[in-house]
């Protein structure tokens, strides 16, 4: 996994709330046996104005010049601003395939759906949970100042805006730790290996059925 | 002390142990796999070297893009991508001795239809699959719910994965559900009161009279939808209809082993004094048929009432949510439900493709015929075991006789990722379980409902009241 240590970005805001994972990455795309390339088809329906299959040559797409990523001031965006309820729907960890194939580093919202909130740790990606009024606060800097970044510090915790005051966020000791060292979850997990086998040993007497 | 949840009794006989820095690693008993969400799980076993830890708690199968129309081999799948991934995940079970049902198995067919038919669910487990509707599997008293594809990785490699404890919320329906309001129309219902994300974080247990009253497929399609409340886990505690569902399965523990599961499974519910951290009474009386009229599962509204106004609502960001789906829906606020006519019908899905619901549908549709304005009504089977108890019973030649498609079993139109899907701007009265934006199609208009109330709208055209139905 990729580290996450400080990142300095410009913002993108999406403002819609309850936005769900066909919408981040419909299910076309998820025929890929990869976890690369997702990139192009992120928010595919509502990018380009005809229908997205896999393989075509989005280059050559009609864009919907209305939607946020197409506009020129947020190309090059690493950090989405949205709202509440992020990543709802199904598990599909492709979402956060396509966010960071994008180029979108961190997620700043009130909200994140549990299994996408989880689904990011696993590949770099971070959420993070500011209040309703934060994220507002963000939404109306973003749109007056063109070029608007945020630096994101994870050690210390801070949202640290171009204007206003840093915000501080929450994130579970074991995922920070994760993050800002880029470490291999499984790895990890089979270093208690011992464990598990001395749990398994115990159901088993008390549940054999499970394990037949 | 008080007493301990269903969910807890679960998390504490699962926890192998607990970290320092507060996070947990939970035994997972079963594994289901499906051709989606999984490739890039193997591939990453593969590049590390690593086998799984235990073969046998693994399951998979074919359903997420698998045709509706029959075929016998994978090269038979037109879509090529569709094929790699069945033709990947049968190479993947072979590599590494997980038991598939593939292509020509009786016992293909959606991931939550095959696991609790074949008995590979049973009460007390943890249940993971990389695919939201794993809370499904709860019905048994299990905790089961999604997980991304690094998980299944995880799981496949550990047989654990990293948690952290969930809280505990019960959404208690009492009292008794009216004619023709099913599981579907409760568990929307339930979706509608609390939100799509009242659940976020929590574990979900459904209890009360209401519940108890259905049956074991029936609090299935209830839990399957946990998820569109935003709750990863949804689960019903053990009474005799869990254990008499169980009874006799493949899977299932025989003989010894049987009365020694039984024994520990009656301990698998909530302690009278346990406390919860939301606790919800719903009063079954006040449920009536649903119908979803956005593109959020909480857009949803009894089928005899008008559409909502979004002026009224006061919070700004659902305001501008609700507009937005109206833009999308082609609808019109203050418009009967009953006045919104169906393009196409979906019956099927993990939520509503069980023998039960099949039935349903078909004493809807016997002695009738599909409206001449609706171009499709598609009857997908959850399983191969469940197309074939239809047929035995007659269900397939209602519905042929109806003017429906009697189709093989899989995810189908749920979300369209094989050919059955709609087109730009169609409405579709679908029995699944989300009606986000262009979920069943690009551009296509999703409207939840229960199977009796699909078959209603493909005869009549648009919906109609089931409970006012005049005999056929």
């Amino acid at each position: 996994m990729e580290k996450f240590v400080r990142l300095d970005g410009l913002v993108a805001p999406l403002d819609r709330a309850n936005v769900d994972t066909d919408q981040i990455i419909p299910k076309q795309f998820l025929k890929s046996i990869k976890r690369t390339g997702f990139g192009p088809n992120l928010f595919d329906e509502w990018r380009y104005l005809d229908e997205g299959y896999p393989g075509q040559d989005n280059s050559k797409r009609p864009l919907n010049e209305g939607f946020v990523l197409n506009q020129s001031r947020f190309q090059g965006a690493s950090i989405l601003l949205t709202r509440r309820n992020f990543g709802c729907g199904s598990s599909r960890e492709h979402a956060p395939w396509a966010l960071m194939d994008f180029g979108f580093r961190a997620i700043l919202a009130p909200s994140f759906a549990d299994i996408f909130y989880n689904n990011c740790f696993k590949n770099g990606l971070l959420p993070i949970v500011l209040s309703e009024d934060n994220v507002e606060a963000l939404f109306k800097a973003v749109e007056a100042k063109e070029g608007y970044r945020i630096t994101i510090d994870l050690e210390n915790q801070q949202v640290i805006p171009e204007t206003g005051d840093p915000l501080t966020f929450e994130i579970d000791e074991f995922r920070k730790h994760c993050l800002l060292n880029g470490l291999d979850e499984v790895g990890l997990t089979l270093n208690e290996a011992d464990t598990i086998r001395a749990y398994e040993q115990r159901r088993a007497e008390q549940e054999p059925w499970i394990f037949q | 002390m008080a007493g301990k949840t269903l969910y807890d009794k679960l998390w504490n006989a699962h926890l192998v142990t607990e970290r320092e820095d507060g996070s947990a690693l939970i035994y997972i008993d079963r594994q289901i796999i499906h051709e989606v969400t999984s490739p890039q799980a193997f591939e990453g076993l593969r590049l590390a070297g690593r086998q799984p830890w235990r073969t046998s708690a693994s399951v998979a199968t074919i359903d997420h893009n698998v045709p509706t129309t029959p075929f016998k081999s994978a090269s038979e799948i037109q879509d090529e991508t569709s094929r790699i991934q069945v033709q990947t995940l049968q190479d993947n079970t072979r590599e590494f001795g997980i038991t598939e049902f593939g292509i020509g198995d009786v016992r293909q067919g959606i991931v939550h239809v095959m696991a609790p038919e074949q008995g590979a669910v049973v009460p007390g487990m943890t249940v993971v699959c990389g695919d939201s509707h794993t809370s499904t599997n709860g019905a048994l008293a299990c905790l089961a719910h999604g997980i991304g594809t690094s998980e299944v990785e995880h799981v496949l490699a550990t047989q654990t994965l990293v948690a952290k404890k969930m809280n505990n919320m019960r959404v208690s329906v009492e009292g008794e559900l009216g004619p023709g309001v099913t599981a579907k129309d409760v568990v929307l219902h339930i979706i509608g009161v609390i939100g799509t994300a009242g659940g976020t974080g929590y574990a979900l247990e459904f209890a009360g009279s209401a519940i108890r009253s259905l049956s074991m497929e029936g609090r299935m399609t209830v839990c399957n939808m946990s998820i569109e409340a935003g709750a990863r886990a949804g689960m019903v505690a053990v009474d005799d209809v869990t254990i008499d569902y169980v009874k006799g399965r493949p899977f299932a523990p025989k003989g010894a082993d049987w009365d020694k599961a039984v024994e520990y499974w009656r301990g698998l519910v909530s302690d009278e004094d346990a406390v919860f951290d939301e606790d919800i009474t719903i009063d079954a009386a006040d449920i009536r048929p649903q119908v979803s009229w956005g593109t959020s599962p909480e857009m949803v509204i009894s089928v005899d009432a008008n559409l909502p106004d979004p002026a009224a609502e006061s919070d700004e960001v659902k305001r501008s949510g609700m507009q937005r789906a109206y833009e999308y829906m082609g609808l019109t606020p203050g418009m009967p439900v009953t006045d919104i006519k169906v393009d196409r019908v979906f019956i099927g899905s993990c939520t509503n493709s069980r023998i039960e619901d099949l039935r349903a549908a078909a004493e809807v549709a016997k002695g009738r015929r599909k409206a001449d304005s609706v171009k499709q009504v598609l009857v997908v089977p959850g399983s191969g075991l469940v197309k074939q108890q239809a047929e035995k019973e007659g269900l397939d030649k209602i519905f042929v006789e109806a003017g429906f498609e009697w189709r093989e079993p899989g995810c189908s139109m749920c979300l369209a990722m094989n050919p059955d899907r709609l087109e730009p701007g169609e409405h579709c009265a679908s029995t699944s379980n989300r009606n986000f934006e262009g979920r069943q199609g690009n551009g296509g208009r999703t409207h939840l409902v229960s199977p009796a109330m699909a078959a209603a709208a493909a005869v009549a055209g648009h919906f109609v009241d089931i409970r006012e139905l005049q005999p056929a």
